[in-house]
């Protein structure tokens, strides 16, 4: 996380100067479960990149490169619109996770 | 030059807003403001003043539309009372956290219920803690210069905050009474034009106005606000200084009047101090020693300079023209009393509460208050802190 600012440091009013900032803003650490992406079962069909709400699935030349996970609050939505037939994505405790890889 | 005239209240605010030439007026109708928005209406509807005037469904809308102008970079202007204000409350904080320098009339009414349409200072007081600068005024002279300065003080880079003037109900907003206005170019020319650094309509500078504002960072800008409202103060007096320069008139963050060695006095805000007055030349002929401080400025509450022209008082009362049921006297009284605990100065100050609803408030009254405090300093005895004056028992 980084370092809030203290109240001389930023704009009056609330206001936000700069356009598309919401970027700067961290909302990873929001997710419960976290979306694990199975690469070898992927059809690229993008379904998860039109239905993601926060943007978060990342898209290079047309296929699908993995997940931000910065940004990603773990709603599942794109676990929920993967093809029943492809279920390449799977919801996963966060918490479960963390322990597994001491993060 | 100024040019001597007979206006009312109503029609002295009127008349600086049409000489102020705001861009956007947002306003709705409601006793004792109606004349003056109807006076302003009327320059808009004759062509004289090129101002976009909106006509809105309520205050709630009024202040809104006020809001969204101001945050795109307009000169924004309006006017309330009482329960309009009310109407407005959820707003009225906003214009002052947005840091929107919008300048309004509130013409003081009491609050309902019973519904009553008079005068007290219950709506202002309870926007005290808005976040908006309060100018109180004696008469209409006082309406009028007010609102002039009171453009130029809410635009300073270093405050950017909304500007509210009080007019006391019918006793200034309907009466008649001789004043100065100041020509049209002095105004332009005093308020300048209105060059805000952020707008919604600079187009080549996107920027976001009023985003959610969560535990992280809300704290930090009601801080910036604290600073602001201490800023003001400056700017008051530095505005002040310069509408001396155009009008000869005097404007400081309270009048001192007859305070040369007075040991009895009284705090009082709005046309209630010319009543004062009155009594206190009267009692000083009779070799009496009492004073009046008429408050202008009651946000930023100017403490540092109440104690320093409060020394040399024996005893002294606060009158507040409204009440905080349930509380330690009123709003004025609290604020006073606070102001006064710690700094050194140690005499009796006593609260009376009068004129809600409008009720008069008359030279033998207030001559009473003076003798009252004669007894408190000969007896050393406050018999009650808290009084009510005028009001049948």
């Amino acid at each position: 996380m980084s370092r809030l600012k203290g109240w001389k440091e930023i704009p009056i009013g609330g206001l936000i100067l700069e356009a598309g900032n919401a970027e700067e803003y961290q909302t990873g650490t929001w997710r419960t479960y976290r979306p694990v992406w199975d690469e070898g079962k992927c059809i690229h069909c993008l379904f998860c990149w039109i239905y993601c709400p926060d943007s978060a699935i990342i898209v290079e030349g047309g296929k699908m490169k993995g997940i931000d996970l910065k940004h990603c609050k773990g709603c599942g939505i794109c676990d929920q619109e993967c093809p029943p037939k492809v279920k390449a994505i799977e919801m996963v405790l966060e918490s479960k996770l963390q322990s597994e890889k001491g993060e | 030059m100024g040019k001597i005239v007979a206006l009312t209240g109503n029609d002295a605010a009127g008349t600086a807003m049409i000489q102020i030439r705001p861009d956007v007026v947002a306003a709705f109708p409601i006793t004792p403001q109606t004349e003056l928005m109807h006076k302003f209406a009327e320059a808009v509807a004759d062509g004289d003043v090129d101002t976009e005037f909106v006509s809105v469904e309520s205050e709630h809308s009024a202040m809104s539309a006020a809001i969204g102008a101001s945050a795109a970079g307009a000169r924004v202007m309006t006017a309330t009372a009482a329960n309009g204000f009310a109407l407005m409350w959820e707003v009225v904080y906003i214009a002052a956290s947005y840091r929107l320098p919008i300048v309004m009339t509130l013409v003081n009414r009491a609050l309902s219920g019973p519904i009553n349409i008079h005068c007290d200072h219950s709506d202002s007081m309870g926007g005290r803690d808005a976040g908006w600068i309060q100018l109180h005024s004696e008469n209409s002279q006082e309406v009028y210069d007010n609102l002039i300065q009171g453009v130029k003080i809410a635009e300073n880079r270093d405050v950017l905050l909304p500007v509210m003037v009080t007019s006391d109900g019918f006793i200034l907003s309907h009466t008649l009474e001789r004043m100065e206005i100041l020509d049209n170019q002095g105004v332009q020319d005093f308020v300048g034009e209105n060059h805000p650094q952020h707008t919604l309509l600079d187009v080549d500078h996107p920027i976001t106005f009023g985003p959610l504002d969560l535990p992280d960072y809300y704290f930090e800008h009601k801080r910036q606000q604290v600073l602001a409202m201490e800023k003001a103060k400056g700017v008051i007096l530095e505005v002040g200084r310069e509408f001396k320069k155009l009008s000869g008139r005097d404007y400081w963050l309270f009048e001192e009047y007859q305070m040369e060695g007075a040991e009895r006095a009284i705090v009082a805000l709005g046309s209630t101090a010319g009543t004062v007055k009155e009594t206190v030349d009267a009692l000083r002929e009779k070799g009496e020693k009492v004073g009046l401080i008429k408050l202008r400025v009651f946000r930023p509450f100017p403490k540092e300079e109440l104690v320093e022209a409060l020394k040399g008082i024996k005893a002294l009362v606060v009158l507040d023209r409204s009440n905080s049921f349930g509380g330690f006297g009123g709003p004025l009284f609290t604020e006073i009393r606070s102001t006064l605990y710690g700094s050194g100065l140690s005499f009796e100050v006593l609260n009376y509460i009068y004129g809600l609803g409008g009720r008069n408030i008359s030279l033998k009254e207030i001559e009473g208050v003076y003798s009252d405090l004669k007894e408190v300093i000969e007896t050393s005895k406050v018999k009650e802190r808290i009084n009510y004056l005028g009001v049948r028992e």
